[in-house]
């Protein structure tokens, strides 16, 4: 059908637009634009991971009104599979070829993303499913699966830290000028990138994710139109728990080793983005996760005793200013 | 009198410690638009909600085209051919008029699979949608969002539109508008059942009607009957439908 002369809605550039703005302020506070140049990728790889295991929790909660506190297990079990994983593929990491490296990497991460994802189904049907529209419950219960999970990883891997080294030809750096360009970071960056893309495309151009779209905002009216939204979370779950094994693989990657406490860690950090984003919302968690890993970044150079306080400063700010998020679902 | 399409027979139902519906019986005719009338708190919605599952009957039985309905899950009475507009109008805000109207197409997977014929109908009905058909729909007026909702019920044909509060909140001209697209909607024999508290709009679609107070039904026969008898509207709405002409 014809869509001229038809009204189009502005867009909402003014939470993205803070992405850049926040990067032109720290350029003057860091001085040397080569270091900036450095952190800012530093800081754009961090968030797209983050992104990556964040984004399937915004949904679920959106979804279904769940509060996933256990979401972190998915992310621990993802790292420690690519250790195992790179165990047995030492021939491929060790070996300084880009094409046999990033085999390794990517059989890694479908491997995290499959065991994710089957932990997630049973978790769902086990721990979730009996707590529908229950917070106090969901939260006590799957922190309780979180502290289950962070035990059968010490019997499966041992309670000890196991490093996650990078393969041979994405350790050091691209020199571009004086900066250093992490070449790990750059991948984090591509696959974070794709990651949203594949994300978008689902949920803007198909039937599938038109549902998900209108069930975080009204799940009983897509009910009443005719769709069990139950089935279509239980998919929602599956594939967030296999996006947190993914994730898990690149922050594993990214600190070159992990600990059993792995998920608890990186769980805060998460719950940060999405209420920064706003629970339910793809794009806000995209923006809040990008925005925290530039300014964890800069604060770390700038002023890094304030580095831990400066994710918690954001949502502070953000909340102050709109108290739903960068991009409040419409209808909750 | 035509055969009914939905039967009510002695449906209580509970919201929590809340006694609702306290055993509602009445029929909807097929071909005809039955309003179901009341005072605020008669329980004309929890009647609707319960109809589409949203709420559990819990007793009485709830009968679409002979089979008993109340135990199935709401998708199931949808893919019936049952279709719901809430009170709230339950328009998905955060996506354009065009993804409204698609997802409540359930058989097709693009637009390009909805019948042409009958967007441009509803577009016919509703022109507004077809102008505003890449806005997002929680910016539209509260007049063009009733619009979006009804014509969401009507996008693929539906064997019963259950329809509530349609005029609720809406400027006089705009409810003017919607009885008109209602009233060629009717025309085209589609089943209706209609809680409405504008007597304008009640009269002026309604066949046959259902008065309900305090989670009973207290009276059902014809519009007509109900227009013409003043006695009747001041002992069962406690007002008369001339004043509201």
């Amino acid at each position: 059908m014809s869509t001229a002369a038809v009204p189009k809605a502005a867009f909402d550039w003014l939470p993205l637009a803070l992405v850049p703005l926040l990067a032109l302020v720290a350029l003057p506070l860091i001085g040397s634009p080569s270091t900036w140049l450095t952190l800012t990728i530093a800081g754009l790889a961090m968030g797209m991971i983050v992104f990556v295991t964040a984004s399937g929790l915004t949904l679920v909660f959106g979804l279904m009104d769940v509060l996933n506190f256990g979401h972190g297990v998915f992310i621990a079990f993802g790292a420690y599979v690519a250790t195992t994983v790179f165990a047995g593929l030492a021939d491929w990491t060790s070996v300084d070829s880009l094409l046999r490296n990033l085999v390794a990497v990517f059989t890694a991460m479908a491997a995290a993303m499959a065991l994710a994802g089957a932990i997630g189904w049973a978790f769902e049907r086990v721990m979730v499913r009996p707590v529908y529209g229950q917070h106090l419950k969901q939260i006590l219960i799957t922190m309780g699966g979180m502290i289950i999970g962070e035990e059968l990883i010490k019997v499966i891997w041992g309670p000890e830290q196991r490093p996650l080294a990078l393969p041979e030809a994405l350790r050091g750096s691209i020199l571009i000028g004086d900066a250093a360009i992490g070449k790990y970071r750059v991948l984090a960056v591509a696959i974070g990138a794709f990651v949203l893309a594949a994300m978008l495309h689902v949920l803007v151009r198909t039937k599938i994710g038109l549902l998900v779209r209108a069930g975080v905002q009204d799940r009983e009216m897509v009910e009443a139109l005719g769709y069990r939204i139950r089935r279509l979370f239980v998919g929602v779950f599956v594939v967030g728990s296999a996006l947190a094994g993914l994730g898990g693989v690149m922050w594993g990657l990214f600190q070159q080793n992990v600990i059993p406490q792995l998920g608890a860690q990186v769980n805060v950090l998460i719950f940060i983005v999405i209420i920064i984003g706003g629970l339910g919302s793809t794009l806000g968690c995209f923006v809040g996760a990008l925005l925290v890993g530039l300014l964890v970044n800069y604060t770390g150079f700038v002023a890094p005793v304030f580095t831990a306080f400066a994710s918690i400063a954001l949502m502070v700010a953000v909340l102050l200013w709109r108290p739903q998020g960068l991009y409040p679902v419409a209808n909750r | 009198m035509s055969a009914s399409l939905l039967s009510l027979q002695g449906v209580h139902t509970h919201i929590g410690s809340y006694h609702i519906l306290h055993g509602v019986d009445f029929e909807v005719p097929l071909g005809q638009v039955t309003v179901l009338l009341g005072r605020n708190g008669a329980g004309k919605t929890t009647t609707l909600r319960t109809i589409m599952g949203l709420w559990a009957a819990s007793a009485g039985t709830v009968s679409f085209d002979g089979s008993a309905i109340q135990r199935r899950p709401t998708p199931d009475i949808a893919q019936l051919g049952i279709a719901y507009v809430p009170e709230s109008m339950g328009i998905f805000g955060d996506l354009t008029v065009r993804e409204n109207l698609l997802l409540a197409a359930r058989g097709a997977r693009r637009l390009d699979d909805i019948d042409t014929n009958r967007l441009d109908w509803i577009f016919g009905l509703f022109p507004a949608l077809k102008k505003f058909w890449l806005y997002p729909a929680g910016k539209l007026s509260g007049g063009q969002k009733q619009m979006l909702a009804i014509a969401r019920a009507i996008v693929e044909p539906r064997r019963l539109l259950l329809i509530d509060e349609p005029s609720k909140g809406l400027a006089p001209a705009i409810v003017g508008n919607l009885i008109a697209a209602l009233r060629e909607l009717k025309a085209t024999q589609t089943t209706v059942l209609l809680v409405e508290q504008n007597f304008a709009m009640a009269r002026a679609l309604g066949d046959t009607v259902a008065v309900m107070d305090d989670g009973r039904v207290v009276h059902r026969g014809a519009m007509a009957e109900l227009v013409e008898n003043e006695h009747l509207q001041q002992r069962l709405l406690g007002l008369s439908l001339g004043a509201h002409q």
